[in-house]
């Protein structure tokens, strides 16, 4: 089973190198809209320290449902998704393995990216620890429960805008966690139970996401 | 009839009737002659709820007459809540049994659903700015209403986008488990945002202390609600299997 | 009974459009979602039993 999900790992990141845009293009969306925050609200140091937590946070989000369609789409162009349907190695497996694959081409650099972002936020040493943290433990969320929405929504039409429909509300609580441990780092306040609670959502979704992703590929391509 | 339906067809003449109306021509004069009965019990639970909220509850001392709105929103919110989750409950049904009535059912219900979490929104909304000064507070009931509207709005726009209605209606079971599940997750974060950042300004969820008759009032108007959401979406699921059976008489006659 | 007159049952001890605004949209939905049946029913081509 861990082999197999090597496998596909493997497999998946060979095949995003090959296609090192699309990586950036996430990073470069994560950069130009954090940026554009200040531009709307006006540039005063306090209030951009106070709405930094959020604004790198919503931003990485938007970032990460950008990137969620490449999830399937290209293995569903190509029939090599049926083929994993049919295939010896349990669904899950397959579905997991391009999981974490998913995370290390988008949410594992927003998370190294985002103390530069957080600095244009003018935000302390601690909070940028804790923005580090809360996004490294958040992140994989996003790619577990967006991979459902991706398989919902695979072949449908007005896929890309119906996937963050369906995605973003149930962000809602890893978002709350992840800036709220930011914001409490940056009041001086213990921030250990966010990211405790952060595990938690990983924990939780690392164990029904998958199933519930199977399942909806399997209606997506019976 | 699918295969599961004829099965459950024959378990139904071995004893368990109920599983005889599992295939949608059986249910539909059910459903039709139900129609009459729930929505008379409706109106007659709304005129007595309302007759109790706005004849026999009393002026609130705070709130002056302007809490007479927690007799819809209230309800409405309830409503809402309940029917989200019966919809997954179809859904989790059709996908268990395989029946096509299930799904049917589901989609029957997200309108009104959706209906209820809007009058929910704005009700509260139009409470909110006499009482705590604003049009939108975003308090923790309020904000979770308010991602429930786009839970609902998501399903439905899922089951539109999908041709097939059977796949529709199985990723649609799908999407409503997965959100019943996050409800209760999404409930829980917002209220915990929201301790943290209202501070001192006081919340929605801090209706004024319940008279006996105010209660009253509220539980006859979410019967009332509930005879009319089960009246709404029977006349609802009548429609989509008459749909459905003109589709499938369509795609007949092209197939030659 | 808690009012003195239909005036001031309509008024609400000045909170009525808030109250009535709320009622009416209310009665607006369900208005809104009798008559949308309606017209879905319209649309299938008239009515069976």
């Amino acid at each position: 089973m861990l082999a197999s999900i090597v496998g596909i790992i493997e497999r998946d990141l060979r095949l995003a190198f090959r296609r090192k845009g699309d990586v950036a293009q996430v990073l470069v969306f994560f950069v130009i809209v954090a940026s554009l925050f200040p531009l709307g609200t006006g540039a005063e140091p306090n209030q951009l320290r106070a709405m930094g937590p959020g604004v790198v946070w919503v931003a990485a989000l938007l970032a990460a449902l950008l990137s969620l369609n490449r999830l399937f789409a290209a293995d569903y162009a190509d029939g090599s998704l049926e083929q994993m349907l049919i295939a010896a190695q349990p669904l899950a497996a397959t579905v997991t393995g391009k999981t974490i694959a998913h995370w290390l081409t988008t949410g594992l650099p927003l998370t190294l990216l985002a103390p530069l972002l957080g600095v244009q936020y003018d935000l302390p040493a601690p909070a940028l620890g804790a923005l580090v943290a809360s996004l490294a433990l958040g992140t994989p969320v996003l790619s577990l429960i967006g991979a459902v929405g991706a398989a919902l929504t695979l072949g449908a039409r007005g896929a890309a805008v119906l996937l963050a429909l369906l995605v973003l509300p149930l962000y809602v609580p890893v978002l709350v966690f992840g800036a709220g441990a930011v914001g409490a780092a940056l009041a001086g306040l213990p921030h250990g139970a966010h990211l405790s609670l952060l595990g938690a959502f990983l924990a939780f979704s690392t164990v029904f996401a998958p199933w519930a992703t199977c399942a909806a590929l399997r209606i997506a391509l019976d | 009839m699918s295969t599961n339906e004829l099965e459950l067809g024959e378990r139904a003449s071995r004893g368990e009737w109920w599983l005889r109306y599992a295939a949608p021509q059986a249910f539909f004069p059910l459903a039709s002659r139900l129609i009459p009965y729930f929505g008379t019990l409706a109106v007659v639970f709304a005129l007595a709820g309302l007759y109790l909220g706005f004849f026999v509850a009393p002026t609130d001392f705070q709130q002056g007459d302007a809490y007479r709105i927690i007799f819809l929103h209230v309800p409405a919110a309830w409503m809402s809540m309940f029917l989200y989750v019966v919809m997954a409950l179809w859904g989790a049904l059709g996908f268990v049994l395989n029946t096509r009535l299930s799904g049917m059912m589901a989609s029957a219900i997200a309108p009104t659903g959706a209906l209820f979490t809007f009058v929910a929104l704005w009700s509260g909304a139009l409470w909110g700015k006499p009482t705590w000064g604003t049009w939108w507070v975003w308090d923790a009931r309020l904000t979770s209403e308010l991602i429930l509207l786009f839970l609902y709005v998501g399903f439905i726009a899922l089951k539109a986008s999908i041709d097939d209605p059977r796949r529709a209606d199985r990723a649609g079971a799908v999407l409503a488990l997965v959100g019943v599940i996050n409800v209760p997750i999404i409930y829980f974060s917002v209220q915990w945002w929201n301790t943290l950042h209202q501070g001192a300004s006081v919340s929605l969820s801090k209706s004024p202390s319940m008279a006996t008759t105010m209660l009253w009032g509220m539980l006859l108007m979410a019967l009332a609600a509930w005879m009319y959401s089960i009246a709404v979406c029977l006349a609802r699921v009548r429609l989509i299997i008459r749909e459905r059976e003109q589709e499938m008489a369509w795609m007949r006659e092209l197939g030659g | 009974m808690n009012w003195g007159s239909v005036d001031a049952f309509l008024h609400m001890g000045g909170y009525g459009l808030f109250v009535w605004g709320s009622y009416g949209v209310g009665v607006l939905c369900v208005v809104i979602e009798l008559l949308a049946l309606k017209a879905r029913a319209r649309r299938l081509g008239g009515e069976r039993a």
